[in-house]
């Protein structure tokens, strides 16, 4: 069988056409240096870029070399062109309160605020952040200050929960534990029990035994103040929604060339392809190459064991069959991926010696995103076989 | 004599692909040695387990998944939020799984309230079911020697242990509150060590860093480092600094390869050169991560990188390393 050819990501063509980039991938793959070498190279081809990461550990900001990041976009200093590049970090939590200023009944804002469900939810909550990421970036594209948004994902599976959003608004907002909830709301606060219909009792016997009368009423509380502005949230959703999938929206997938990696690629490209959300293709990050691969990993073991060891030759050769061995594994691990999904752009990026934490090296990462690095070496994957 | 005797909770973090599931299951595997028992449970959802022991994907059930030298045990749990809280509601109101309010609940939505919309209730009921199997009793001990968990990322694991503070806003009284507080105890406890698993990459040192500060201001007890993947340096010290430098001796090289058959000109030995320099890089790198773990002072442990993925052998291996270090 011979090795499959993906096509190649066209980067440059993504960067100069697309209006939203959004980066997935497993944790520590390198997503975020991924997202601001995109967003740097298309601001140093003259586009207005913002990029939006959601990582609390602040790693965009390293890698720009930034000290702050708050919820408003910050120039980025040094970039080379007319275009322009700012920086910002998800702040989840005032996020979520603008939105809630903005949808909420006259009065009503405040109750919803300070209700200690609300602040655990807007806080906490793990489904949270991503919702709030995608809130943002369609604010951000809306301000018509940018050209380009591009969105660094949580680094989890769930990064793809907000595509389920507006399905689960709904799906809460029609369910009847919400209609239970409101009832003693809607009957002015009263005892709480006492107002609840006979056909419920039962349940919200059991469950004021399980959670507690205190939370039932602040919950109950919290869902009717949100109540009013579930239809602005819920409208909002829908439009994200149809906005992610509009043309001009470019999903890429960034994987390390290791097998979980891949395999966590595999699923986002699988979910994306069924929400009909378009993809772009996949960055497979941190490859290792060799310029020395006409010198197989067999034949510089083999030499290796003719000389002296820990001589200069032999370790330098022993270091070269390590490298070639990886640099075998990593691409048979990438063909694997590539005969299962044949139709998925794919560009690799060279593992630096280092990490990235300046303009410059997000540059360097630019250029390889860009196709510098030649797809699939000749026979890598069979010689080291 | 291992170093952490009077630990029965052993809950193992790390950034994003550092290879914490690996660690938490050999992890499991050392403490098993010797005729114990350990269940190894996983909170999020992956499988990761299942993968790693090369079975099918677990079910909400304690299940055997490996045995360990000297007849030791090791049971692997997948923990889901909804199972952990109809056994919740099981154990402590003695409501059957499949009885009328269990189904009542479930047909309002109330599980899938409690599991994913309801913040904080989440984490309790994945701790809470943690918590359970450390404290379980047959008539004659613990059921399990060892409970090691395998946790949700560093970037995430102050909240997801913090559980108290982050019901406390909720539930000020009442049947949460008091559950939330007995997960609590067992964390904060000495029966209870949180171990970090890092590389020598700057990131994941750096996350190390922040999330044993973040840990000890919780007052959660901090147990080991470990450090995945690690490799030996195939240069000498001499020959690092010198490649690093850019000062590699190329007659030498060129010399040596020739005596052993190997023709490397121009541009074979410029590429070998530049490998050379890059593991320089790399290794110099490695020992500023080195250092900077060293400053935590804390027990570390060092893992070597396999060659292949990790398969149920090289889990053994990793397993008799960890022992030899005197983690298990």
């Amino acid at each position: 069988m011979s090795a499959p050819t993906s096509p190649r990501l066209d980067v440059d063509h993504t960067l100069e056409t697309a209006r939203i980039v959004v980066c997935c991938g497993a944790g520590g793959v390198g997503k975020t240096t991924t997202a601001a070498a995109l967003a740097l190279r298309a601001a140093e081809r003259g586009r207005r870029v913002v990029v939006l990461t959601i990582d609390p550990a602040r790693r965009l900001a390293q890698s720009m070399g930034l000290s702050e990041l708050d919820n408003t976009p910050r120039p980025v200093v040094g970039v080379q062109g007319t275009g322009r590049l700012d920086a910002m970090m998800l702040d989840m939590k005032s996020t979520f309160d603008e939105l809630v200023v903005e949808h909420a009944e006259p009065g009503k804002a405040d109750a919803i605020l300070t209700n200690p469900f609300y602040q655990a939810l807007s806080s906490s909550f793990a489904g949270t952040q991503e919702y709030m990421a995608m809130e943002k970036l369609s604010q951000l594209q809306a301000t018509g200050d940018y050209d380009l948004v591009v969105v660094d994902t949580p680094p989890t599976r769930s990064a793809l929960d907000f595509l389920d959003a507006p399905q689960h608004l709904t799906t809460f907002l029609d369910g009847r534990l919400v209609r239970v909830l409101l009832a003693p709301a809607k009957a002015g606060g009263k005892a709480y029990l006492k107002v609840v219909t006979a056909g419920l009792s039962v349940f919200t016997s059991v469950l004021t035994r399980i959670i507690g009368a205190d939370v039932l009423k602040d919950l109950s509380q919290f869902v009717a103040a949100l109540e009013t502005m579930f239809g602005g949230f819920r409208e909002r959703a829908q439009a994200t929604y149809d906005l992610l999938k509009a043309p001009g929206t470019a999903f890429v997938v960034v994987a390390a060339p290791e097998r979980d990696a891949l395999r966590e690629a595999a699923y986002f490209v699988e979910r994306l392809a069924t929400e009909q959300m378009p993809l772009a293709g996949l960055v497979v990050n941190r490859v290792h190459r060799s310029g020395a691969a006409s010198l197989s990993v067999e034949r510089s073991l083999a030499a290796a064991q003719q000389l002296p060891e820990g001589s200069l030759a032999s370790s330098v050769l022993l270091l070269h069959a390590d490298r070639l061995a990886l640099a075998g594994r990593e691409a048979r691990l990438q063909e694997r991926f590539s005969r299962a999904h044949p139709d998925v752009p794919v560009v690799q990026v060279e593992a630096k010696p280092g990490d990235v934490h300046d303009l410059d090296g997000l540059r360097s990462v630019g250029d390889d995103l860009a196709g510098a690095l030649p797809l699939a070496p000749e026979g890598l994957a069979a010689e080291a076989g | 004599m291992a170093d952490f005797p009077d630990v029965r909770l052993h809950v193992v973090t790390g950034k994003g692909g550092t290879g914490k599931t690996t660690v938490a299951a050999a992890l499991a595997l050392a403490l098993a040695s010797d005729g114990r028992r350990v269940l190894l449970a996983e909170v999020e959802g992956r499988q990761g387990i299942a993968q790693l022991f090369d079975t099918p994907p677990l079910p909400y059930e304690e299940r055997s998944v490996a045995v360990a030298p000297g007849h030791g045990d090791v049971v692997a749990l997948a923990i889901d939020p909804e199972q952990a809280l109809l056994d919740y509601l099981h154990m402590f109101y003695k409501l059957s799984p499949n009885g009328i309010p269990a189904r009542t609940l479930r047909r309002m939505g109330a599980i899938d309230f409690a599991t994913t919309i309801a913040p904080g209730m989440r984490d309790v009921l994945l701790t809470g079911k943690v918590k359970e199997a450390v404290v379980r009793q047959t008539g004659s001990g613990p059921v399990y020697d060892a409970v090691v968990l395998d946790a949700p990322p560093t970037g995430r694991i102050g909240r997801f242990l913090n559980i108290s503070h982050e019901v406390s806003g909720l539930a000020r009284v009442g049947p949460i509150k008091t559950q939330s507080e007995g997960v609590m105890a067992v964390l904060r406890s000495p029966q209870t060590a949180v171990h970090l698993v890092t590389l020598l990459e700057e990131m994941p040192v750096q996350e190390t860093l922040d999330a044993v500060a973040e840990l000890e201001g919780l007052g959660m007890p901090v147990g080991g480092v470990v450090v995945n993947a690690v490799r030996t340096p195939r240069l000498s010290p001499l020959q690092l600094e010198e490649a690093g430098a850019g000062r590699l001796d190329t007659a030498a090289l060129a010399d040596g390869l020739a005596e052993a058959g190997v023709t490397a000109e121009g541009d074979l030995l410029v590429a070998l050169e530049q490998e050379a320099y890059d593991h320089a890089q790399r290794v110099a790198l490695e020992e500023r991560g080195r250092d900077a773990l060293a400053g935590l002072a804390r027990p570390s442990y060092e893992l070597p990188l396999l060659p292949d993925a990790v398969d149920l052998g090289g889990l053994y291996a990793l397993a008799a390393s960890l022992r030899e270090q005197g983690m298990a």
